[in-house]
């Protein structure tokens, strides 16, 4: 269960470039739930996944992960709990370790003294299967280095090395939107069934949709570093792109209204 | 052949400040400039140690001295995000002072306390002359290959591993939940002790420390590494460790043949050792430059037809 409160995130403050890329946003994820999260650029999508990792800290509010409040833990120290796949497929692997070392690597989470050799048989033989499994032809290049590899191919590996060990949450940022429409559903169906295999408390961002709307079990919209629409399950079956761009719009109008009157 | 002989045995012993500055640069991609600090830091300490008689302690302590100096390093550079080249540089300059103060006077003998001498009393006690230039040149390359054999063992362990993701993509390696200050540090600790390694060994080849011995050690030492990379490419770690030594050796004998031709007195060796180097390492550019020419020239040709 992940609960964020009142988030707060300004850049560059007391500069002219002073930006609030998170306004006092609050959300709470059940255990096992599957959010998509849908909002334009710069609305702050990416800027929330980093709060949660880490990447920064909080100008004020807390961020909870199970029970355990994370705000201030050291970003390798959460990252135990976190799983994470990024837009760029090259974030997310070492390109110049094989894909067995990369594998290796993620599954340290659960490891061993630090002097055994890297990659042992038993653990090779676990790899091999878990790759076998998405049918990609990758079980058989595990020493292949992971710079070679094409995006969809890379994503896969980035996306079992942020599962193997199953995460307490999950967070997916546009990790298809690199790849092209046949690998791109590929590593979302690979996506579904890993999520749902483990029953994992899952974040996805994308911009697409369609997707975003038939994807998990509700979606978010954010703007301006909050969020501005949390559409349930429910609410969300009878919903077409139409209705989600509509209600965004009309949102926006309200506000726009409101500046107005302000400055008039 | 004398002349070859000793430049062999320079080439193994150099070959392991290579080494270091290969982790440094190629394994952990950091510009590391404390090389000439812990090289006369590691020279120093293992001259003062075996001139009183302490041969193997002296090496041992150098080792960790270097150790110690890339520690400083990591530390400037992780807890105190100091730049990495001005982090290098400031344990580098602090170096200098503390190098002069350990040695005592800007040179100092060891006395013929030396590793190699203490080697050939046990082994072979009464060669000299050339024999013992090349039993020396034999130890060297041991030497030298032991730590290349720890060094690839090493670097396939999971700790090797980490830090050698570390220079690869640090973003991923902390969030594979790995302290990248951590292994970012060990390594600079590795390199740096290895460079000291190489300087107690020269000092301990030379029988004889001198101060400025460790002044352009990292150019030299760089130069090995693409020299290296230049011949035997970098395809691997196990290639860019082999390579390392390689073009430290393929150094010392360009040094040597330049000397043995004595073209120039010896003030002049540092700019012909730069001519050849340079020379070496432009090979791959111009012959990329020749193959474009020659596509244009075809393509030309086509056109005209
Ligand atoms: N480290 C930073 N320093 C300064 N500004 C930042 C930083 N990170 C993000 N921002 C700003 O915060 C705002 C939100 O960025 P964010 O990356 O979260 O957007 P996003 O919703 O992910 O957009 P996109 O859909 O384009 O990925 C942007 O205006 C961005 O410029
Ligand atoms: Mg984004």
């Amino acid at each position: 269960m992940l609960i964020i409160k009142n988030a707060s995130k300004i850049f560059s403050k007391g500069t002219v470039n002073e930006h609030t890329a998170l306004r006092e946003l609050n959300l709470l994820v059940e255990e096992g739930e599957f959010v998509t999260i849908v909002g334009s650029n710069g609305a702050g999508k990416s800027t929330l996944f980093n709060a949660v990792c880490g990447t920064f800290l909080l100008d004020a509010g807390s961020i909870c992960l199970d029970d355990r409040n994370i705000t201030f833990m050291a970003e390798h120290k959460r990252a135990r709990h976190i799983g994470r796949l990024y837009q760029d497929t090259m974030k997310g692997t070492a390109p110049n370790l094989t894909i067995e070392e990369n594998l290796a690597l993620a599954y340290s989470r659960s490891k061993r003294g630090p002097f055994r050799i890297a990659v042992s048989k038993k653990e090779r033989q676990l790899y091999r299967d878990a790759l076998a499994a998405y049918e990609m032809g990758l079980e058989d290049r595990l020493e292949t280095k992971v710079g070679l590899l094409s995006g969809g191919q890379r994503q896969i590996v980035a996306l079992l090395m942020a599962t193997l060990v199953p995460p307490k949450l999950l967070l997916l940022d546009e990790h298809t939107a690199a790849l092209d429409p046949a690998a791109a559903e590929k590593v979302m169906k690979i996506t579904k069934d890993i999520v749902r295999h483990n029953h994992l408390t899952t974040l996805m961002i994308t911009h697409n949709l369609k997707s975003a709307l038939t994807t998990g079990n509700r979606t978010i919209m954010m703007d301006g570093g909050s969020i501005i629409f949390d559409i349930s399950e429910e609410e969300r079956k009878n919903m077409t792109i139409e209705d989600l761009m509509h209600m965004y719009s009309q949102k926006r109008h309200v506000e726009l209204d409101n500046d107005r009157m302000l400055f008039s | 052949m004398q002349l070859y002989i000793t430049a062999l045995q320079e080439g193994f012993l150099y070959g392991i400040m290579a080494l270091g500055i290969f982790i440094s640069l190629r394994i952990l991609n950091i510009p590391d400039l404390t090389t000439e600090g812990s090289f006369g830091f590691g020279l120093s300490i293992a001259a003062v140690l075996a001139a009183k008689g302490f041969v193997i302690t002296s090496i041992l302590l150098a080792v960790i001295a270097g150790a110690a100096a890339g520690f400083t390093t990591g530390f400037l550079q992780t807890k105190l995000s100091i730049h990495p080249v001005l982090a290098g540089i400031i344990t580098m300059s602090g170096l200098y002072s503390i190098n002069l103060l350990c040695l005592g006077a800007a040179n100092m003998s060891l006395n013929d306390n030396t590793l190699f001498r203490v080697m050939k009393e046990a082994f072979f006690p009464n060669s000299s002359g050339m024999d013992s230039k090349i039993f020396y040149a034999v130890i060297s390359g041991f030497i030298c290959l032991l730590i290349m054999v720890i060094l690839i063992w090493f670097f396939r362990t999971h700790f090797g591993m980490c830090i050698r993701a570390t220079g690869d993509n640090e973003q991923m390696v902390r969030s594979s939940s790995i302290n990248v200050n951590i292994t970012k540090t060990a390594g600079l600790c590795i390199a740096n002790a290895l460079v000291a390694l190489s300087g107690a060994c020269i000092a301990h080849a030379q029988n004889y420390a001198d101060i400025h011995s460790s002044n352009g050690t990292l150019v030299v030492g760089l130069a090995s590494v693409i020299i290296g990379e230049a011949l035997l490419g970098k395809r691997s770690i196990v290639i860019g460790i082999l390579s390392a030594v390689t073009g430290s050796i393929a150094y010392r004998f360009i040094v040597a043949f330049v000397l043995s031709y004595n073209i120039c007195g010896a003030n002049m060796m540092k700019l012909m050792c730069a001519l050849v180097v340079a020379v070496t390492l432009s090979i791959p550019a111009v012959k990329n430059q020749m193959a474009v020419l020659k596509l244009k020239k075809e393509a030309k040709k086509h056109a005209d037809h």
